[in-house]
């Protein structure tokens, strides 16, 4: 054996476990286990207490209202958006109540009219809706409905209605503009109502000349060649 | 696990060369010498293995998940359910600028401008706009970490304290985390949040441990309008998957090739 052979080994063999010592300090354990990462700090994450249960467990004990719920208008809308974070309540049912909001304030979290929100959104005014009712004394909040029942056009053109009721055209019925036979109610695709085919028919309210009215325009110069439509949406309409 | 190749460049072949061991054969010894090594430092280094968490008895495999969610803002109406779900499920101190998810409202005046408002993340709802005349569109999108496959953050951390877990979601491991907000930096999102009380950086987990337990995201429960899908990315037959067909897709800063798994429906055009 070469003399130099014995003297590298040791200082490599100290090399190396001056190395793997501070690796076995410096590097947590786990670490390197699924990735460059500590394993360990997934399960600790997932360990986190859980606060909403989520509607499946509400649905468990509170069979009724789910059934209600899941048939009405707020079928998409979990227990816990409403009734807040309900995990302790499932722990101890008799312990923790959830709330109950039903007071103004809360619904016009979601149904206050607001521009930003999305065209037939169910949105009232809360100033001038029947101020300062609870909402649920006219809507049952698992199963809301606006409480004109049965509509007529409303039944299957709500999203329309909704945002006819928040425009200045909320006082005009349907049939001012919309002739719909009969027939149409049996044959929706098949019988289709009238769509207005002039100018003349906003006119009638708009043109120039009519006292007391609503914004008016000079028929023959605005907005030629274009239809009235074409511009101002009918069902709510801008008014610049 | 540079350890081995740095030990062998070490070796000093040319310095060492008497009587009867020629080159050739030094180098092979101390190849072999290396080589004996290997075994024992792979030991303390650690074999990869599979993640072993169990939740209610029943065995979670991560390598059978890839989750990412969609986000459809025409349904979103503005309410911050989301919002403070998340704060309240999450522990998100309720003070400025701690969001993992929150709302924007974009408004689209008739000149072309632009305006981004998020009152307090739109937890509370949003004001009602003024001069309403003046406006060509305005909608609330919501947003939250993008769970980049490609992120960013976790390039940048130092330390390894962020990372992509087998399930496809963004993590932090916030007791390794040593608060350099380095990470916070690189988001292009604006996605993290620097926690005073530990002084770490904090983000959307994905409720990672609702999700282990079967749950969708506390901003997903909450949502009143459907405006956030919750799941699986492959596969066909899943909500999240047919939400991506049925829909025009766009992702947040496709260009930034972060490859984020937030989808959005029919996004427009002004959404950063």
């Amino acid at each position: 054996m070469v003399q130099q052979v014995p003297r590298l080994a040791i200082v490599f063999t100290i090399a190396v476990a001056i190395l793997l010592g501070a690796r076995q300090l410096l590097i947590p354990p786990t670490f390197g286990e699924d990735g460059h990462y500590r394993a360990a700090a997934v399960d600790s994450i997932a360990a986190h207490p859980i606060k909403y249960a989520g509607r499946q467990a509400c649905e468990l004990c509170h069979a009724e209202q789910a059934e209600v719920r899941l048939a009405g208008n707020h079928r998409g809308v979990g227990c816990e958006t409403c009734h807040g974070p309900a995990a302790p309540h499932v722990q101890g049912p008799l312990d923790v109540k959830p709330v109950i909001p039903d007071t103004r304030e809360f619904c016009v979290t979601c149904h206050s009219y607001n521009a930003s929100r999305p065209t037939g959104f169910p949105q009232i005014e809360p100033a001038r809706h029947n101020f300062p009712r609870p909402c649920k004394d006219c809507h049952d909040p698992h199963a809301p409905v606006p409480p004109v029942t049965p509509g007529e056009c409303s039944a299957c053109h709500a999203q329309i209605a909704r945002q006819k009721s928040l425009s200045h055209h909320a006082e005009l019925s349907c049939a001012v503009c919309h002739e719909a036979p009969d027939t149409h109610k049996d044959a929706p695709r098949s019988v289709r109502p009238t769509k207005p085919q002039t100018r003349a028919l906003c006119g009638t309210c708009h043109a120039a000349g009519i006292e007391e009215g609503p914004p008016q325009i000079d028929l023959e110069s605005h907005g030629v060649p274009y239809m009235c439509w074409d511009c101002h949406y009918p069902h709510f309409p801008e008014t610049r | 696990m540079s350890l081995i190749p740095s030990d062998c460049r070490e070796c000093p072949p040319g310095s060492v060369e008497p009587e009867g061991v020629d080159r050739r054969d030094f180098v092979k010894k101390m190849a072999a010498a290396c080589a004996a090594g290997v075994p024992v430092v792979l030991g303390v280094v650690g074999v990869p293995g599979v993640n072993g968490q169990t939740v209610d008895g029943e065995r979670y495999d991560p390598t059978m998940h890839y989750y990412g969610m969609g986000v459809d803002p025409a349904k979103c109406i503005g309410c911050g359910r989301c919002v403070n779900a998340c704060k309240t499920e999450n522990d998100v101190p309720r003070t400025e600028g701690a969001f993992n998810t929150w709302v924007e409202r974009y408004v689209i005046r008739n000149d072309g401008e632009v305006i981004v408002d998020s009152p307090d993340g739109g937890m509370e709802g949003f004001p009602e706009l003024a001069d309403e005349a003046g406006i060509r569109k305005s909608f609330f999108v919501p947003k939250l970490c993008n769970h980049c496959a490609n992120p960013p953050c976790v390039q940048v951390c130092p330390v390894g304290a962020t990372f992509i877990t087998q399930d496809g979601v963004v993590l932090v491991d916030d007791d390794y985390c040593i608060g350099c907000r380095y990470c916070i930096q690189a988001c292009p999102y604006g996605a993290r949040w620097f926690k005073e009380e530990k002084r770490v950086a904090a983000k959307c987990t994905f409720c990672y441990h609702r999700i282990v337990k079967g749950l969708v995201p506390a901003c997903v429960e909450a949502c009143p309008t459907q405006a956030r899908i919750f799941g699986e990315v492959e596969g066909r037959a899943t909500p999240l998957a047919r939400f991506i067909r049925f829909n025009e897709i766009d992702v947040l800063k496709p260009a930034l090739n972060t490859r984020p798994k937030v989808y959005y429906a029919n996004l427009d055009g002004e959404v950063r």
